[in-house]
């Protein structure tokens, strides 16, 4: 892979508060080298702004590896920007071309607030899971790990649904900032395994409750949640949901 | 959970819109069906006959009144769907993400709704209002019974050209509104299997051909006077 | 001060039974009453404040990230270990003991590590039922693997995730007790001081990172969970926000800091391709299950590494190291990788790298395919592409990242790794209840010292914060609080929390009105150059007395020189950062005196004045088997206090991986 360098035109999201009435901004990098990391790249804007003396840009990020789910840009149209399967802190700047102008914007959605600059609010997510995301079971309760055969089919699909991150990209890329992908991510990791059996109807039918609740969109299966998703979260997952939520709603006795 | 509450959740409104929008799919298949019998080209005896059948017999009476409601309710509970996720983001984006994991008319079956909407209204009014309302020119079949001559009726209104056209034009919509709705209902009736989620697609995509095909070749078929 | 570990007597197999049958209890009403301040969500703490809101007492967790469930605990990749011996290989909580133990490189308690090995088994079966979905194999059962440093397969794992998804069941429980309301939880807040009423640990002062408020919170007892501190050296495969800010005011109000300068280096991590780097990748572990780690056998070596034939590569590990091969400890095959690069066989343009590649791995994954397809006389390329497959399912995103990181496809060129700063198995001074020398006062997880000697077993990790928070702290706080249901709550109206309030508040004011002229990042690049070339893989008397003295100068010119922007009251990350900047400088200080003060090599610990003649760390059990701990004392001076290791079960001596 051959390195190369690169000037850039950098057109930013600025918002000073979560009240304040934000505007795009202009900037330019120079020097840029390929190797580096989308938000290394960043990281240099900010020092150049340090020492001008502006206000550096805030951005969320923390473990740069593409776990933690915290980095959180719209780049040029793209949640994360232009590669598939892949968080802003691990694109990296071969992507890009010299002269290229790329835009950022933070997620939008009603249910994720601006708090300042590329930062927003994603606690709506915690409160989704604090509804029925988890299994009922307290320390000490639990019976012995291969007690209970799980078909390896399950385990993995399970596992491939708990693979979510929480970053929000899927709320950032519908059109209807619904947030079904990640709600249905948790509903069918538990679902599918046996020790979610017991609170399934629940669940599915509280965490919907408060996914309303917080005013993220409904889904129309338009399928753009799963193409902007880092961890390629299966569509599939929604229509489990679905399943999940019909099962609940015939059986609920009130 | 109440009843109320499990239609008008998220998930119970688009299990709305899915249960209504496959009624309305199996509505189409029965419709194109019943006008298939022009093509029988005997004069639109067939046809007549079939339509007769749907008009007077207490049964499709019955469904027609449940499929009245389930278009409007899906017309409703559409638009009062569109207009609370369009809600959801005040601001937008700067640039959008376009076409990236979507079609285009996956997005917009609210556009392609109100195309399939005005042509409704054109259509009851052309047909519909005539045969149960105003009346139409009567004709009496082989076996002595009158009947409305609707195949007349299709055949005088097929004769303009801005008609025809319109009709394609709203084909065409039906088509892509299908293609996303077909498949979509069935994820949203929960089905989850990959082989069956695969299949229906398929069948999904074949149906928003298929079905909008036979419908656009009526008008042209009368409008070229492939059939007499 | 004489240090108490306060390991129970018995024999070993009994010490933990004892204590839980012998420890105070605190009964259901009066739990409700009593408030307990958890810093940090990661395995340890959102374990912890997960198993104390279901027994009823009032939490308060704490985390400087959005959410609880981006703690870098979720970074974790290749698994966790458990002495469940499901593969019948011979596994054994006494085995598992041992091979920590001697992992370690005895200097790790034998009372704490033998009740790590106990609770293992129980952690697996505590996350199963909560749905960490944790690989499987076809019949339904729990699969396994090896790590490092051991010879059964007792590693538990979820494909490359297995920190995350353990993290996520955490993170689950615990807001789970939030909805329940025994928790409540203060996310983008972090610890600013520590305050101490009556020699007591009672609460905090946090700052609202969002809005700049300062916060008080008082608790019966106050527990870190605040991970490691391997950010001192700038790049690390640490998240950009672990800090040891809340670890280090602790520290400063009196609680002992143990081994500080023991590092875990670990060997398998994607090098450093700049000066723009601003952190390090990990590739799990569980590569050297199937990898090869090898450099070429001639210096300088320009050819590209498919061009180089196989006899003309040395497969160093294999062969310094036959009975374990690539499976060697973390902190033998760094320094061998290290002792590679130095001497010159190094690959790569910054020749600061070895090559590790699964391609034998391909042909025999490759071969086994072939046969269960019954295809015969495969050609090379097929048995290669089938190897592929399966190693996709095994490892595929470990490669996924490697080729976003690298732009180099790991299914066709080998891999470049180097050592790189991973976690730190110092910490705060505990005793076996996970108490500091402060009472009230605790640290759970990697923000102790306890458990992993002076190097840790690869996939002990997660096992250690978990223990900690779901199977210790539940038992041993309540043999604390049970006399403190006599101690009505204190109001946060009280002296010692608005002069702790005060303290912070003139530190960040301080900061801010420097108004110098260097960013924050570039006094922390400073420090982690400085710490990583004289306090890192290998360190001598020399260089760490140099250390110290750039160290303190460095110091001085940060409190001058700085330059923060933006104010107070706002969202301000390099704010944020800055504070954390100042307590790694101080604590890089004391980990270069700690360094200096330990005559030997063991684990991490290298020093080159101390090796045996074929370069294996060189202990010194006569002068130095013991805990060192060091009292802050003022600014640049600290006192040691040592805590001795005996060793009744097990025997010390030289580790021998041959």
């Amino acid at each position: 892979m051959e390195h190369y360098t690169m000037n850039l035109n950098l057109k930013v999201w600025r918002q000073s508060s979560k009240e304040a009435k934000g505007s795009f901004k202009m900037y330019r990098v120079e020097n840029i080298s390929s190797e580096m990391s989308f938000l290394e790249m960043f990281d240099v804007l900010n020092e150049q702004l340090i020492k001008a003396g502006e206000d550096p840009i805030a951005f969320d990020h923390d473990c740069r590896e593409g776990i933690c789910g915290m980095c959180s840009m719209y780049i040029n149209g793209k949640p994360h920007g232009p590669w598939q399967a892949n968080t802003t802190c691990q694109l990296h700047m071969r992507a890009f071309k010299n002269e290229d102008t790329i835009v950022v914007e933070p997620w939008r959605a009603n249910a994720f607030p601006v708090i300042k600059d590329l930062v927003v609010d994603r606690s709506a997510f915690d409160r989704i899971i604090q509804a029925g995301g988890y299994i009922s079971v307290n320390t000490g309760n639990a019976v012995d790990g291969n007690a209970i055969l799980i078909d390896k089919d399950d385990a993995d699909k399970a596992f491939a649904a708990a693979m979510c991150i929480g970053c929000g990209a899927c709320v950032a890329a519908c059109k209807n900032s619904s947030a079904m992908l990640f709600v249905s991510a948790k509903v069918s990791h538990l679902a599918l395994l046996p020790q979610g059996h017991p609170e399934r109807h629940t669940r599915v039918l509280n965490m919907i409750a408060q996914m309303d609740k917080e005013g993220f969109g409904a889904c129309t299966n338009t399928g753009a949640c799963e193409a902007a998703c880092p961890k390629e979260i299966s569509l599939t997952n929604i229509a489990r949901l679905n399943s999940e939520y019909i099962a609940a709603s015939l059986v609920a006795e009130k | 959970m109440t009843w109320k509450q499990a239609f008008t959740s998220s998930v119970g409104k688009k299990l709305v819109m899915g249960l209504t929008g496959i009624f309305l799919i199996l509505f189409l298949i029965v419709h194109a069906g019943l006008n298939a019998c022009i093509w029988a080209n005997d004069g639109g005896v067939m046809f007549n006959r079939a339509a007769h059948f749907m008009g007077s017999n207490v049964i499709p009476r019955i469904l027609e009144i449940g499929l009245f409601l389930f278009i409007f309710i899906h017309i409703i509970q559409g638009y009062v769907l569109e207009a609370s996720n369009r809600s959801k983001r005040k601001i937008g984006y700067a640039v959008s993400y376009g076409n990236r994991g979507s079609k285009w008319y996956s997005r917009s079956m609210a556009i392609l709704g109100t195309i399939l909407l005005l042509f409704f209204i054109v259509h009851w009014k052309q047909f519909w209002i005539p045969s149960r309302f105003t009346g139409i020119e009567e004709t009496t079949l082989p076996n002595g019974i009158q009947v409305h001559n609707l195949y007349a009726l299709m055949q005088s209104t097929f004769s303009e050209l801005w008609v025809v056209i319109f009709y394609i034009i709203c084909c065409i919509s039906l088509g892509y509104h299908l293609a996303h709705g077909f498949q979509s209902a069935f994820k949203t009736i929960g089905v989850h299997n990959k082989k069956y989620q695969q299949a229906l697609s398929s069948f999904g995509y074949g149906f928003a051909i298929v079905i909008p095909l036979i419908f656009a070749l009526m008008p042209i078929s009368f409008y070229f006077h492939w059939i007499n | 001060m004489i240090l108490d570990a306060k390991i129970p007597s018995g024999p070993i197999e009994q010490k933990w039974t004892n204590y839980k049958g012998h420890c105070k209890l605190v009964n259901p009403a009066n739990k409700r009453k009593l408030e307990i301040i958890v810093v940090g969500t990661g395995l340890a703490g959102a374990s912890a404040a997960a198993s104390l809101g279901e027994l009823g007492y009032k939490v308060k967790a704490f985390c400087f990230q959005d959410s609880p469930r981006r703690a870098h605990s979720i970074a974790a990749q290749g698994g966790i270990n458990a002495a469940k011996n499901y593969q019948n290989d011979g596994d054994s909580t006494f085995r598992l003991f041992y091979d920590t133990i001697k992992g370690g490189d005895y200097r790790s308690r034998e009372g704490n590590v033998y009740r790590l090995a106990e609770n293992s088994a129980n952690i697996i079966d505590q996350c199963v039922a909560q749905g960490v979905p944790f690989a499987r194999e076809y019949g339904g059962v729990l699969s396994n693997r090896s790590f490092g440093g051991v010879q059964v397969q007792r590693t538990f794992y979820a494909a490359g995730q297995t920190g995350q998804q353990l993290l996520i069941g955490a993170y689950q429980a615990l807001e789970r007790q939030v909805a329940l309301g025994n928790v409540k939880m203060y996310a983008r807040h972090e610890m600013q001081e520590l305050v101490i009423i009556d020699g007591k640990a009672r609460g905090i002062i946090a700052r609202d990172l969002v809005t700049g408020k300062l916060e008080r919170h008082f608790g019966h007892a106050v527990l870190l969970c605040s991970g490691g501190y391997g950010n001192v050296f700038y790049l690390s495969t640490n998240a950009m926000g672990s800090n040891v800010t809340a670890a280090w005011k602790a520290h400063k109000n009196g609680a002992l800091m143990g081994n500080p300068c023991f590092t875990q280096i670990h060997p398998t991590c994607i090098p450093v391709s700049g000066d723009h780097q601003s952190k390090l990748t990990l590739m799990s572990e569980s590569l050297r299950n199937d990898g090869r780690i090898w450099v070429p056998k001639q210096k300088g070596d320009t050819r590209k590494p498919n061009l180089i034939p196989e006899d003309e590569r040395d497969y160093y590990l294999e062969r310094r190291y036959p009975a374990f091969g690539n499976l060697v400890p973390r902190d033998v095959a760094s320094r061998a990788a290290k002792e590679r690069c130095d001497e010159g066989y190094g690959v790569g343009s910054s020749k600061q790298a070895v090559y590790l590649d699964l391609f034998d791995a391909f042909d025999r994954y490759g071969h086994t395919e072939a046969v269960k397809k019954g295809i015969d006389n495969p050609t090379k390329e097929q048995i290669r592409a089938l190897g592929a497959e399966v190693i996709k399912e095994k490892y595929g995103n470990l490669f996924d990242m490697y080729e976003k990181i690298t732009g180099e496809n790991p299914y066709e060129v080998p891999m470049r790794i180097y050592p790189a700063v991973h976690y730190t198995m110092g910490g705060l001074w505990v005793d076996y209840e996970l108490m500091t020398t402060i009472k009230g006062l605790y640290a759970l997880g990697e923000a102790n010292f306890s458990d992993h000697g002076a190097n840790r077993l690869g996939a002990s990790a997660l096992m250690q914060g978990l223990s900690d928070g779901y199977f210790i702290i539940p038992y041993t706080i309540g043999n604390y609080l049970a006399d403190e249901i006599y101690n009505k709550p204190i109001s946060t109206d009280h002296e010692a929390f608005a002069q702790a309030e005060k303290k912070v508040q003139e530190r960040l004011e301080s900061l801010l009105s420097i108004n110098g002229t260097q960013p924050v990042e570039n006094f922390h690049r400073r420090l982690g150059k400085i710490m990583w070339d004289k306090c890192g893989m290998a360190r001598n008397a020399n260089g760490l007395q140099q250390a110290i003295q750039e160290i303190q100068q460095l110091k001085k010119e940060f409190w001058t020189d700085v330059k923060v922007p933006g104010g107070l009251h706002e969202l301000n990350p390099e704010l944020d950062k800055a504070g954390r900047v100042a307590d790694f400088i101080e604590l890089g200080e004391l980990m270069c005196i700690d360094a200096l003060h330990r005559n030997e090599s063991c684990g991490g610990h290298f020093r080159e004045e101390y090796q045996t003649p074929d370069g294996e760390a060189l202990r010194d059990d006569v002068n130095f088997m013991y805990v060192a701990a060091w009292e802050y004392k003022g600014e640049h001076q600290w006192e040691l206090h040592k805590e001795p290791l005996q060793y009744d079960v097990i025997k010390p001596t030289q580790r021998n991986y041959k």
